[in-house]
């Protein structure tokens, strides 16, 4: 579904992204992992022409993203932390987007994570008084409101409290078992573990690898995630 | 969009500083108006504010806005929106905000006191010069990453069309005194849409005394048809010129 | 003596028709049998007499505007009697010569004559007076069709005259509306003088001439009055006189002379002196000019008070550091100072001459920057502190409130 063939970029010396390729195919379940710094959110940004790459090429649906923009009606993105004009209220946030999205939404709403999270409750506040807790809500429901194909989700639970992290981690999970194709990056690692089917590993904007959950397992001989992964960081850092 | 425009512009009338701006506009050009016996005076003290103040307002309140739209343009870009057309909805709504804001601000007023040939061209120079400096605050908001750098690009750029352009022109006379000026002051005078509107009133308000002058350059170049034309036409670019730029250098930034 | 002289005629003085149908069809024939003193009667009708030649007192009248037309060829009438009336005809195409000024109606070293209420149309000079006295022309409307100063003729044209009276004429499309030479003790009012290649009234070495309520809009360069004295100008207005060289009224070597209630507006330049002496500048009004006055250095002695100076472009220019001409108490929009005391009159003096009028005049596409925030500045500090403009050159009684003039 999604092709990258050779991504560069560079924010003046810093190299954020170094020739990445891979594939994201439908059904997916992707984390993106690695370090502070290692490119994952650029990346993110490039799939969504946020960031556009000093060369290489991202294709969505077998089409070049590069000066397009209708293929973003199939992405569902929540950013890292949610920002939103000071002074608009939720439900203007909310109107404003389907408004925008009205056209290109193809099947009905999803509006399950705004009654989930207890959002219709302060749909009238303005959005510069909202702690980041709530601004993640809002941005998380925006991100499944549209029903997208695709849904991108640069670490969805960092700002949550249990319970709404919990909300949201079954939201992935039913979307996953309906075929859609999830994106992921996310420190807690914890959280990725019932939700990943394939993990990608990025360090200093290079492609570690890309594979199954299953495969790195057994790669590293570990059971969890977690240490699977530190086992990676450790012989990566120190080879 | 439409729609984009739309919340724009209701974003920015929710704002209080345009609303601000307006009765700014509206008291000074009213008591301008008041306070001098005659009307042609009172357009001749409104002639600087439109010339300083205007174009001030315009690309200061626009560049600001433009950066305090951050998380607003964050959030469209994301979404199954064309670039451009995000761009151009801002620049579209913040101009049509701080047009309709001189219209009623000092548009009015000209009209009820002196709706003369010359308190035409002022409100005509006035809307010209707004969607002129909208334009080029969209240009430094978008050049610049950093808020603080950017609002100083935009006083600077306008500091440089109200003063520097002038004195500089002052200075390039007075050397070349001995040389037949005439023509290359009309070519100066596209280069700075402040210079080009002043001319366009003057010629308007002083007709008199711009019709003494040997060969009186001006008034045969800008009085008929083809000047008007000629100006309309570099105002227009102007306009366009840097968003056009501001178009090409947003569409590859990265946000 | 006159009257004696003139009675006999008047008593057995008899009255001549000339129509086109009836026995005299020609007024020259007429004008040949009649003798001084009568009257000729001319009906409505087109008469191509070849050039009239009147050389006796007689009154003609035109009953219903007969037309007098001279093919383009000849003088139409020439008058070279003293005594004779002109009345109600509508002359057309007189000869157009450039070397002998051919004329509608010429008055030939004559005293008393009168032309009234005649319509000129297309002809060299109009009317044209040489060597008259006390001649009256009155209520004419004169219209030409002059393009440039070389191939056109005056309107009404004065050379040598003394004691003329020329009332309530139109004079339009000539090359100066009425031109006086060596013209004494006459009185030029009620003349509509508009739309002249040159000047509305062009005024030279004549002497103690009044010039009242007339109106001179439009003309080229405005009105002219040169090398005279006594001259006295008033309640004239005088409009829209635009260009290069153009002036309400150009002042040059005139002494003693009087300026009084007229009203300059939108002229290029109001006044404009030079070389005068002792002119009285009093209770005009100067509105929406280029410049209201520009007094040259080479002018003395002249007072310039209780005017109403709005919305001129610039006050007053001059081009030397020398003044010698006084400015009191008149009103000028542009002042700002105060009047502490209350007594009507400003505290401080007020410079009519701007600085970028200096500026402007030595560098004239300077007048590019003219009224930008950076010429303002210059303004506001070389009015605190002179140092190019005259310094004696300043109203140290500015009015505060305008005029009723």
């Amino acid at each position: 579904m999604i092709i990258a063939t050779n991504v560069n970029k560079s924010f003046g010396r810093l190299k954020a992204l170094d020739n990445v390729s891979l594939t994201c195919n439908k059904g997916q379940s992707i984390s993106l992992i690695g370090p502070n710094g290692s490119g994952k959110t650029t990346f993110i940004k490039c799939l969504l022409g946020m960031v556009v790459p000093d060369n290489g090429f991202i294709t969505f649906n077998n089409k070049n993203i590069a000066h397009d923009w209708a293929y973003r009606a199939h992405i569902g993105y929540m950013p890292q932390t949610g920002r939103f004009p000071d002074n608009m209220r939720i439900v203007q946030v909310f109107d404003m987007m389907k408004d925008i999205r009205k056209d290109s939404a193809t099947c009905g709403l999803d509006e399950d994570l705004i009654s989930a999270f207890g959002l219709n409750k302060v749909l009238n506040k303005r959005m510069r008084t909202l702690s980041g807790g709530t601004r993640q809500k809002v941005g998380a429901s925006l991100a499944f409101l549209f029903n997208p194909d695709v849904l991108i989700l640069d670490e969805p639970t960092a700002g949550l409290d249990p319970v709404s992290s919990e909300i949201l981690k079954e939201k992935i999970i039913s979307q996953k078992q309906k075929g859609k194709l999830i994106l992921i990056t996310s420190h807690i690692l914890s959280d990725l573990e019932d939700i990943t089917t394939e993990i990608i590993y990025l360090q200093e904007g290079k492609l570690k690898f890309h594979k199954s959950l299953q495969q790195l397992k057994e790669d590293t001989g570990e059971e969890k995630l977690t240490r699977a992964i530190a086992q990676v960081m450790k012989s990566n850092l120190h080879p | 969009m439409k729609k984009i425009i739309k919340y724009v512009v209701l974003d920015i009338l929710r704002n209080r500083i345009v609303l601000a701006y307006t009765v700014f506009l509206f008291i000074i050009s009213l008591s301008v108006f008041n306070l001098e016996d005659n009307a042609a005076k009172g357009l001749l003290s409104l002639l600087n504010i439109i010339l300083i103040i205007v174009p001030l307002i315009s690309i200061i309140f626009s560049t600001i806005y433009v950066y305090n739209s951050t998380e607003f343009i964050e959030l469209l870009v994301s979404q199954p929106v064309k670039r451009t057309g995000l761009l151009l909805s801002i620049f579209t709504g913040l101009a049509i905000s701080l047009l309709l804001a001189f219209l009623v601000g000092a548009g009015l007023p000209i009209l009820i006191y002196s709706a003369s040939g010359a308190g035409f061209m002022m409100i005509f120079v006035g809307l010209a010069l707004t969607l002129v400096f909208v334009s080029l605050a969209v240009l430094a908001s978008v050049i610049t990453r950093d808020k603080a750098k950017g609002i100083g690009v935009a006083i600077l750029l306008w500091f440089y069309f109200a003063l520097i352009y002038d004195g500089i022109i002052l200075f390039i006379l007075f050397q070349f005194s001995d040389y037949p000026m005439e023509k290359v002051t009309i070519g100066f005078s596209a280069l700075n849409p402040i210079d080009l509107g002043r001319i366009m009133i003057l010629l308007k308000l002083d007709i008199a005394a711009m019709m003494g002058y040997t060969g009186a350059v001006f008034k045969d170049f800008f009085g008929g048809f083809w000047g008007i034309l000629y100006a309309l036409l570099v105002m227009l670019l102007w306009v366009f010129l840097p968003v056009w730029l501001t178009v090409r250098k947003f569409n590859r930034k990265d946000l | 003596m006159m009257m004696l002289l003139l009675l006999p005629h008047l008593v057995f003085s008899k009255t001549w028709r000339v129509s086109r149908q009836g026995p005299i069809a020609s007024i020259q024939s007429a004008v040949n049998q009649a003798a001084a003193g009568d009257t000729i009667l001319v009906e409505k009708g087109i008469y191509l007499e070849k050039g009239l030649l009147i050389g006796k007192p007689l009154f003609l009248k035109g009953l219903n505007m007969p037309v007098l037309d001279g093919e383009h060829k000849y003088e139409i009438v020439s008058i070279k009697s003293d005594g004779v009336t002109l009345e109600g005809f509508d002359f057309r195409n007189s000869g157009f010569s450039g070397w002998n000024d051919v004329a509608g109606i010429k008055i030939y070293d004559a005293k008393n004559v009168v032309i009234r209420s005649n319509r000129l149309e297309n002809t060299f000079f109009g009317i044209y007076c040489q060597n008259a006295v006390h001649c009256t022309i009155i209520n004419n409307t004169l219209h030409s069709n002059a393009a440039d100063e070389i191939e056109s003729g005056n309107g009404i044209h004065c050379w040598k005259c003394d004691s003329m009276q020329i009332t309530g004429n139109t004079i339009t499309g000539h090359r100066d509306g009425i031109y006086f030479e060596f013209v004494t003790h006459s009185l030029i009012e009620h003349n509509n003088s508009f739309n002249n290649v040159r000047y509305g009234l062009h005024f030279m070495f004549s002497h103690n001439d009044t010039y009242k309520n007339n109106v001179f809009n439009n003309n080229g360069s405005g009105v002219s009055v040169m090398f005279s004295h006594g001259v006295n100008m008033l309640g004239n207005t005088f409009e829209r006189s635009q260009g290069g060289s153009a002036y309400g009224i150009l002042m040059k070597e005139i002494t003693d002379s009087h300026a009084e209630a007229n009203h300059f507006s939108n002229n290029t330049c109001g006044i404009y002196m030079e070389g005068t002496t002792r002119i009285m500048v009093t209770g005009n009004t100067f509105d929406g000019n280029g410049w209201a006055m520009k007094i040259q250095a080479s002018c003395s002695d002249n007072t310039i008070t209780g005017n109403n100076f709005k919305g001129n472009t610039f006050d007053v220019a001059t081009n030397g550091s020398l003044v010698l001409s006084r400015f009191s108490r008149n009103y000028w929009d542009k002042y700002e100072g105060y009047d502490l005391n209350r007594d009507g009159v400003g505290d401080i003096p007020y410079r009519p001459v701007s600085l970028y009028s200096m500026i402007a005049e030595k560098n004239p596409t300077t007048m590019m920057l003219f009224r930008s925030f950076i010429v303002s500045l210059l303004d506001k500090a070389e009015k605190m502190i002179p140092s190019m403009t005259p310094v004696d050159m300043k109203d140290d009684t500015p009015i505060m409130k305008p005029l009723t003039l």
